[in-house]
This record gives structure tokens, sequence and C-alpha cells, in this order.
């Protein structure tokens, strides 16, 4: 009996909450990104290549692209942006060799392209903000969503001299630039989306009125008194 | 007028127009099932011609492959979009495919004279999975990586010469570059190349005894005088102007999909395989496309028997294999869902629900989770720890059970009386 029912029970709550238990692992805080908000994108922009680019390369992004799709000044990344001396076609690559990196930080850190792709938006968000004082740790910090993660709190200075709200705005920022080079496309693919289907809906009425005009002769037998 | 003739003397081209379009009859009740024959073949072409420009662009070469791909989704004009209406393609290829099938099974469209329509459509599934399979391997992600180890071990499992053939299958000892090229070779000419040959008989087989129906009456035994189906309308100009309407309702859906959701939750594009393959970092949790799951737990439910994982193989290759032998297990007179007894109609829901209960088992790791442990013990009873295995296991009983039992009830319960004529 007791076998019966631990192979009943779960089917039914199965069935009743088949999407309920999405969440599992933990709370993450909601990042509340907007990708068509061009202004934090291009603040998340500064902020990565001031205070990330020096150790996490994009490699899969080229400083013209972001430059053009965000539409800021060319000049002003060659000048104020782009700290090793490279090229507006080049990749983003970061300046610190590896095994200096798996020297001082004990791994080479992680390439940030597709971060947002495959950790999400909310991890990111929750991460930058979770670190908290831990003396056990070479850098005196542990991080809340990625224990005993290798990296220290880098954004320190910015949260320390700024409100919570203002701080939380600029990790926003930040997210939301990397939610963008995850996926350029995102900044255009929604627009082309709506016209598409606009124009489809165009089609689908107008493909309708040629299936009814065609079918009012298939009423039984009558198709073949017109061929 | 004359460069027609001028052709007609060289080539058939009328008579092919006529014998497949203007004066193929098909029955005048086709319904919402009936569509997804022509969306099938719509879905086909789209893969072939979006492949062919990511081929233009794509590397089968373990060191570039990953960045190649990021290369189409950020460098290339448009390369996001052709990329992303193949991997949506090939979900919804599947989705069409298998309401393609379902509707087989509601209208008995495997029953005689149309055996080879099904068994050719019973290659061309398999054949289709092993191109998705291939496909997916290509991106070079972890789930790529790790997806293929999975199943390619399977084969190592055979006894005796196990080992010798999945060092033939990969080229190498694992995963790696000899592997990535041949699946690469094989899902951009060879399977490509049986799927059009497939497609081609699967419709000259279909022709050649005519369309079923949600009848499952046959229209080609009441003919007129001219000798033409008194219940057929010809498939040009009536159903090609039908199936277009229906073409555009499918792509509305296909685009906001497409261009609202092209990764839909990670169901059509995992996000695990976002990050490079690694072969020294096993994900926490490896899982195949939804369109392979059911098969994939079946799998998953049959115990090892003496250490090998052959007999799970061959359960789950069998689940594929027993459905070629439906023409057969099936006695019952009446091909329609319409006219047979609620046994039928029972049997069939319970398979349907057991082929998508299998596949929702199949992306879910095996232990139990957690919701469960926590509510059986809010009702004071011991967790059990491998419930997804328990179920895995009911479902397959459940799923091998229609067809095994199908000889019996297809031919208890009273049918209804079949009318001789399409029902206005």
């Amino acid at each position: 009996m007791n076998k019966f029912i631990n192979t009943i029970a779960p089917i039914l709550i199965l069935l009743v909450s088949f999407n309920g238990f999405a969440s599992s692992n933990l709370d993450l805080d909601s990042a509340n990104t907007d990708i068509t908000n061009k202004k934090s994108l291009q603040n998340g922009a500064k902020l990565f290549m001031n205070y990330c680019s020096g150790c996490h390369s994009l490699e899969f992004v080229r400083y013209i692209k972001f430059t053009e799709d965000l539409g800021i000044p060319k000049e002003y990344v060659v000048e104020n942006l782009i700290f090793n001396g490279e090229k507006t076609g080049d990749l983003i690559t970061s300046a610190m060799p590896p095994d200096g990196a798996t020297r001082w930080f004990g791994g080479v850190p992680p390439d940030l392209s597709l971060v947002a792709r495959y950790k999400g938006t909310d991890w990111i968000y929750t991460y930058l903000r979770g670190f908290y004082p831990d003396d056990s740790r070479p850098f005196g910090v542990n991080n809340r969503v990625f224990k005993n993660v290798s990296m220290p709190d880098i954004l320190w200075e910015l949260k320390r001299s700024n409100t919570e709200e203002d701080f939380n705005a600029y990790v926003r920022d930040i997210v939301n630039f990397l939610d963008y080079v995850g996926e350029p496309a995102k900044l255009v693919r929604p627009a082309i989306g709506t016209k598409v289907l606009g124009f489809l809906l165009v089609l689908l009425m107008l493909t309708m009125l040629v299936k009814r005009e065609y079918w009012k002769d298939v009423k039984y037998g009558k198709w073949r008194a017109k061929s | 007028m004359n460069n027609k003739n001028w052709i007609d003397q060289r080539f058939p081209l009328t008579k092919v127009w006529n014998e497949h379009l203007a004066e193929y009859y098909a029955p005048r009740n086709f319904n919402f099932w009936y569509f997804f024959g022509s969306l099938a073949i719509l879905m086909l072409v789209m893969q072939l011609i979006t492949g062919i420009f990511l081929t233009m662009h794509y590397k089968a070469d373990t060191l570039n492959a990953f960045a190649s791909v990021e290369h189409i989704m950020r460098d290339v004009n448009w390369g996001w979009l052709i990329r992303y209406m193949h991997s949506t393609g090939a979900s919804a290829f599947f989705i069409v495919i298998y309401l393609h099938m379902y509707r087989g099974l509601l209208y008995g469209s495997y029953k005689a004279p149309r055996e080879l329509i099904w068994i050719l459509g019973m290659v061309l599934y398999i054949a289709l999975m092993a191109e998705a399979f291939m496909g997916y391997v290509l991106p070079w992600g972890q789930m790529s990586y790790w997806g293929a180890q999975v199943i390619i071990s399977l084969f190592g499992s055979v006894p005796i010469v196990g080992t010798d053939l999945l060092i033939w299958i990969l080229g190498d000892y694992a995963v790696g570059d000899p592997a990535l090229n041949r699946f690469f070779s094989l899902h951009v000419i060879a399977l490509p190349l049986i799927l059009v040959v497939l497609v081609f008989l699967h419709i000259v087989a279909l022709h050649t005894v005519g369309s079923n129906n949600p009848d499952g009456i046959e229209i080609k035994e009441n003919k007129d005088k001219n000798g033409i189906p008194k219940d057929g309308i010809p498939f040009h100009p009536y159903y090609t102007v039908k199936d277009i309407v229906a073409v555009v309702v499918f792509l509305m859906l296909f685009c906001a999909v497409l261009f609202y959701a092209p990764a839909l939750n990670g169901y059509f594009l995992e996000a695990a395989n976002f990050v490079e393959a690694n072969p020294l970092k096993t994900p926490e949790h490896i899982a195949p496309l939804w369109y392979l799951t059911p098969f994939y737990t079946i799998l998953r439910a049959i115990p090892p028997i003496l250490g090998s994982q052959f007999p799970g193989v061959v359960a789950m290759f069998s689940a594929l294999l027993i459905l070629v032998a439906l023409p057969w297990l099936d006695r019952s007179k009446v091909k329609s869902i319409r006219y047979r007894p609620w046994i039928y109609k029972f049997s069939l829901g319970v398979f349907a629900t057991s082929f998508v209960v299998l596949g929702w088992l199949g992306m879910q790791p095996v232990i139990s989770p957690e919701w469960y442990v926590s509510f059986m013990g809010m009702i004071g009873m011991k967790a059990n720890t491998a419930l997804y295995l328990i179920l895995a296991r009911l479902f397959t009983v459940l799923y091998f059970g229609f067809f095994i039992l199908m000889p019996i009830f297809t031919s208890i319960g009273k049918n209804k009386q079949v009318p001789d004529r399409l029902v206005e």
C-alpha cells in the first residue's frame, strides 16, 4: 500500500504543479534590466571596461560592434575605454597574462561574452551584490551565490561611495550590458518580429479570402461543373 | 502553349502536374490534423536552405566550432536570424512530425493499403532523429559534447563488438575532432539526401493509394462515370489554397518563438550549451533536447543486467522499431477513431499520455525532487529516493503495453457502423 501511494501521489502532484517548482536552488534578486534603455547600456559598457575588462575578456565581441550598437562616439571609446592599445575592430581581450592570472587568482578569469546566456541576468545581479566579509578567504571576502569564489569584490569602492540604490543601479547597468553582449541581436530582434508578424497577419487575411473564394464550389460536386 | 508542348514532348511535365496536383483527388473532409504533412515539407525546405547558409560560415573543428557559431550570431549579416531559424526549425520540425504521426494513429492511416507509407514514414522519423542528434553536436557546447558522449557510449554496450564499434564510430577513443567532422559530413550531406529521397518515396506511395481521411473511408470505392472519386476534390487548387492558410498560421507561431523567445526557456536551446565543450568538466545534469527525451527515459528506466547497459539500449531501440509493426498489430476492421469502441480511445489516450510523461521525465534529474520529499514528509510518509525512476518504469510499461496489447483491444468492443460515403 505504501508503495502504491508513493507512486500515485506524485503523479497527482505532478499534474497539478507542472510548473510550480522551477526555482529550486536559491533565491536570486530580480535584475529588472531593460535592454531598450540605451543610457543604461552605455553606462554599463563604461563600467564594464573600467572595472571588469582588466581581468575578463569578451572574446566574441568587437569594440566597434558595441560602439555602433549602443551609439557611443568612436573617439570616446578609443580615448576612454580601450586600455590595452587594441584597435576598434579587435575583439575585446583582457590584458592579464594567463600564467600571471593563475598565480594571482588560482585560475584564468572566465570570458564573459556569454555569461548572461548560461547564468542568467538575475544570477549576475545577485552575485555582484553578494560579496560579504570573510577573513578565511585570500581577499577577505566571500560570496553568497558563488561560494569561495576567487574573485575579489572589485566593486567595493563603488559600493562604499554610493547609496545602496545608486549602487544597485550601477550593477544593473553592468548586467544590462552583459545581457546585450550575450546576444547583440536582442536589440533588434523583437522590433523585427513585430513587423514580420504584422506582415503575416495581413497575409493571413488575404489567404483566407482566397481559400474561401475557391471553397465556395466544393459544396459537393459543384467544382466539377466548373472545370 | 507551344513552350508547354515543347517540354511535354521531352519531359512529362503536364502529366506529373496533373497526377500529383491538379488531378490528384483528395477526400474533401480533411481537418486540422491534415495540415502537418505539407508543414513537414515546409520545415524540411527551411532547414535545408538555412543549413546551406550556416555551412558557409561554420567551422567543423573542435578549436573553432564554438567560436564560429558565435561569429554567425554576431558578425555575419543576419546570421542570428538564419541560426535561430535553423535551431527553432529543428524543434518545430519535430512538433509537426509528432502531430503528423499522431494523426496516423487517430485515423488508422497506417492500415492496409497504406502500410508502406507508414513504414517509409517511420524510417524518415528515425533518420530525422539521427539528423537532429548530429546537428546538436555541431555548435560544440557543453550539452553538444556530453550529449554525444552519453548517446554514442550506448554503442559500446553491445556485447563482444561494443568497444570496437565505439572506436569505429568515433574514429577515436572519445568524442573529439574526428567525430565532429564525420557528424558534420553526415548532418549536411548524407542524412539530408536520405531524407529528401525518403520524402519523395513517401509521397509517391501516398499518391499511389490515395489519402486516408478523418472518416477512414476509401473514397476510391465510390467513383463517378469518369472514374473520379465522388468524395474527392483536386488537391490543386483546393488543398493548396487551404494549406497556404495553415502555413501562414504556422509561420506566425514559429516567428513568435523565433523573434521573442528563440531559446524558449531552455527547451529549444539549452543554457548549458552556451558554454564551450570541456571534456574535463561534466555538467551537473545531462539531458538531450525534448524531442529525444521519451526514448532517453526508456533507456534510463531499464536496470543494467550483469553490469551491462545493453538491455536499456535494446529497450530504447525497440520502442522506436515497434512502431513499424503497427499495421499488423492493429486487428480492427475500422480505421478511424470516430467509429472505434471506447477501449481504443482509452488505450490511445494512455499511450499519448505515457509518451508525453516519458518526454517530461527525460528532462528531469534522476533523483527525487525536493518538493516531493517535503510533501511526503508533510503527510508523514517516507519518500522514495528514486521517484522518477519508478515513474519512468511505470510509463515505459504503459508505452509498450499499448503495442503488445493492441491485437487484443482492437479485436474486442463494438465498432460503430461506418457509412459508405463521407459524412456531410
